[in-house]
């Protein structure tokens, strides 16, 4: 991703950070209430409840959306499967072009989706801009492009007889998004989806229900009514109801492994598949010659280690265990802590700070135990281990600090991800070693390897059981990059053409071009 | 000694809940967005594999863990609490705009012994 180099000054403050939305000259509109997007309408929560929606950069609320009932998951899914013949019937140009209009839309609004995500999320909006949001729209541009490309293939069984194989789509599919890129995992799932034909309904993440809201307004007039459907409120409740819906063909989920067992369970309960992206504990392995020179490259490796502070670290590839060489470790790491240091921690939406806030009080509260238990395991803290003391307006965010934590690979800093900007690094004596603890993990999600060494760096990349394993870069999430997990990190695939399968039924014509009888009766 | 205990605070939930919902059980999370964190579903609504781990039983309700975690977590002790702000996940809520959390000790060498054996597979 390329770092934003012209910044609009509208929508900011004589200080150069974007007005908070909802505010007088802010970019973003904020509605006191905002109800589920049904139909291509909004429809008011059946039991008519509400939940106040919090934005973590001040900790307090800032508007309302529906808190919705298993009713209300039935509601959005007639309106998506009265849309479903039509949509599974448009030719690939009208599917095509209704993702470029939405890509276009997004692109349109780019700047103000990007302090909405910034807003709702936590995150710094200088990543909205320069990342989520341009990646958002790319995924839709990607998926438009691969629907063209949609061509069932057929085989010459014998000289009378072929096989035809065509894609259909699935029909309505449920999704769940996780908070931790509200837009961008909602494209991640929406695209493939629409692209393959089928309607959707949406269920966001309980704590980042509202910037995909503004998505909907965004998008509302370009897509079919029904096509897409936004259903917000409690996970234990309308996530359950739209994930053990007999009325869905599949599901479709990110976030946490209990979680993706219960979605798993729910679908075999209904005999449908299902897509989990669940959680990781990604290595980052920084090789010795890494500092053979002081250079471009080092400068990149550096930054490549300081990355699991990207998001906060609420990434579920957060590069949250670095292997270090032993033989460089004392210089590398010296290099890496005073980068970490110079990290500007404040207001998200100051497009010049690097870290923001953590998404929720129940996110930084579980960082602080992570803290407390490596400390208890012996683990050094070599820079950070506390929440982060903002002012003003932002007093009551959730904000912790940068923090590096020293120890080894059997302390559950080391095992368990903390989902904060926690890194927890240790010390490898050779290859063989790095594949060892690299490997030594529940997880197999992302990995990092970086050495100027090519055919090292091809041994490692495939010695990790990991599906995705960035070589000499990190955190890059380019559409046409397969992306999911090994081991306990999920099932199935995103970001990929390849979706489209997932996203399909496979319709076999078997015909047969001979007059001739079988013969049997 | 056991596995898993609780706070006062987290027996009184449990029992709440008990009351108003009927028997719970606990799953431990783990990895990701609401990972760490206990789950707390009507008792039987999550499937408790074979390999699956009972850690214990907290007010009256069991404590499972996957069993690779397990591996990962037995030289710790699970600390069953409450915390601020509505569940994120699946989770059932420990009352209103409250939340189930897992609070950690690490346990020491006679505690660990002691415990040797104990966190059993299966439905308990």
């Amino acid at each position: 991703m390329a770092v934003v180099e012209e910044v609009t000054t509208d929508g900011m403050t004589s200080e150069g950070a974007f007005v908070a939305p909802g505010q007088p000259g802010s970019l973003v509109d904020v509605k006191p209430r905002y109800d589920n997007f049904i139909g291509g309408r909004w429809v008011p929560p059946t039991k008519g409840q509400y939940m106040q929606n919090i934005s973590p950069v001040t900790g307090h609320p800032f508007t309302e959306v529906a808190r919705s009932t298993a009713e209300d998951v039935d509601l959005a899914l007639d309106a998506a499967h009265a849309a479903r013949d039509a949509w599974g019937g448009s030719s690939l140009a009208e599917r095509a072009a209704v993702l470029n209009a939405i890509a276009d839309a997004i692109e349109a609004n780019l700047t103000m989706l990007a302090v909405a995500e910034s807003w709702e999320n936590g995150k710094p909006v200088r990543e909205t801009l320069a990342a989520d949001i341009p990646l958002a729209v790319d995924h839709f541009r990607y998926f438009a492009g691969a629907t063209r490309s949609l061509e069932g293939r057929s085989t010459e069984i014998d000289k009378d007889t072929v096989a035809y194989h065509f894609q259909e789509p699935l029909g309505v599919v449920g999704q769940i998004i996780p908070f931790n890129f509200p837009l961008l995992m909602a494209a991640w799932k929406i695209a493939p989806a629409l692209a393959a034909g089928n309607c959707t309904v949406v269920k966001p993440a309980s704590p980042t229900p509202w910037s995909i809201l503004k998505l909907a307004e965004v998008i509302a007039a370009v897509v079919p009514p029904g096509v897409i459907n936004i259903v917000t409120g409690p996970g234990g409740e309308i996530g359950k109801a739209l994930a053990s819906s007999p009325r869905i063909a599949k599901i479709g989920f990110t976030g946490e492994t209990t979680t993706g067992r219960l979605i798993m369970q729910y679908a075999a309960e209904n005999l449908i598949p299902s897509t989990v992206e669940l959680g990781g504990k990604s290595p980052n392995i920084f090789f010795g010659d890494v500092m053979d020179h002081d250079d471009r490259y080092l400068d990149k490796a550096i930054e490549g280690l300081v990355l699991y502070a990207f998001n906060k670290g609420e990434v579920c590839t957060c590069p949250s265990r670095a292997l270090v060489q032993e033989s460089m470790y004392d210089q590398f790491m010296e290099r890496c802590l005073e980068r970490i240091g110079r990290i500007t921690q404040g207001n998200p939406l100051d497009p010049t700070v690097m870290l923001g806030a953590q998404n929720s009080a129940q996110q930084l509260e579980k960082i602080t135990g992570y803290v407390d238990i490596g400390v208890q395991e012996g683990a050094e803290v070599l820079i950070g281990g506390e929440r982060t003391p903002l002012s003003g307006d932002l007093v009551d965010g959730y904000y912790f600090e940068p923090t590096v934590m020293k120890g080894h690979n059997d302390m559950r800093i080391f095992q368990e991800e903390i989902f904060g900007p926690v890194l927890a690094v240790t010390t490898f004596t050779d290859e063989a070693d790095a594949v060892r603890i690299a490997n030594d993990t529940l997880y197999g999600l992302g990995a990092g390897v970086w050495t100027r060494n090519g055919n090292l760096a091809y041994r490692m990349g495939r010695a990790i059981k990991a599906g995705r394993v960035w070589t000499n870069c990190y955190h890059l999430y380019p559409a046409g990059a397969a992306f999911g997990g090994y081991k306990i990190s999920g099932v199935g695939r995103e970001n990929h053409l390849m979706m489209l399968e997932h996203y399909s039924q496979t319709k076999n014509l078997l015909v047969s071009y001979s007059d001739e009888p079988m013969g049997f009766f | 000694m056991a596995r898993v205990v609780a706070t006062p605070a987290a027996i009184e939930a449990v029992d709440r809940l008990r009351a108003g919902e009927g028997p719970v059980m606990f799953f431990q999370s783990g990895g990701c967005c609401d990972g760490s964190l206990p789950i707390c579903f009507h008792d039987g609504e999550f499937v408790i594999g074979s390999h699956d781990v009972h850690l214990g039983t907290v007010a009256a309700s069991p404590f499972y863990i996957d069993h690779r975690q397990f591996e990962a977590w037995k030289h710790t002790q699970l600390i069953l609490d409450v915390g601020t702000g509505d569940p994120e996940g699946f989770s059932l809520a420990a009352g209103d705009g409250r939340h189930f959390i897992t609070r950690s000790r690490v346990l020491t060498g006679p505690e660990q012994a002691a415990l040797e054996g104990t966190g059993t597979p299966g439905v308990h």
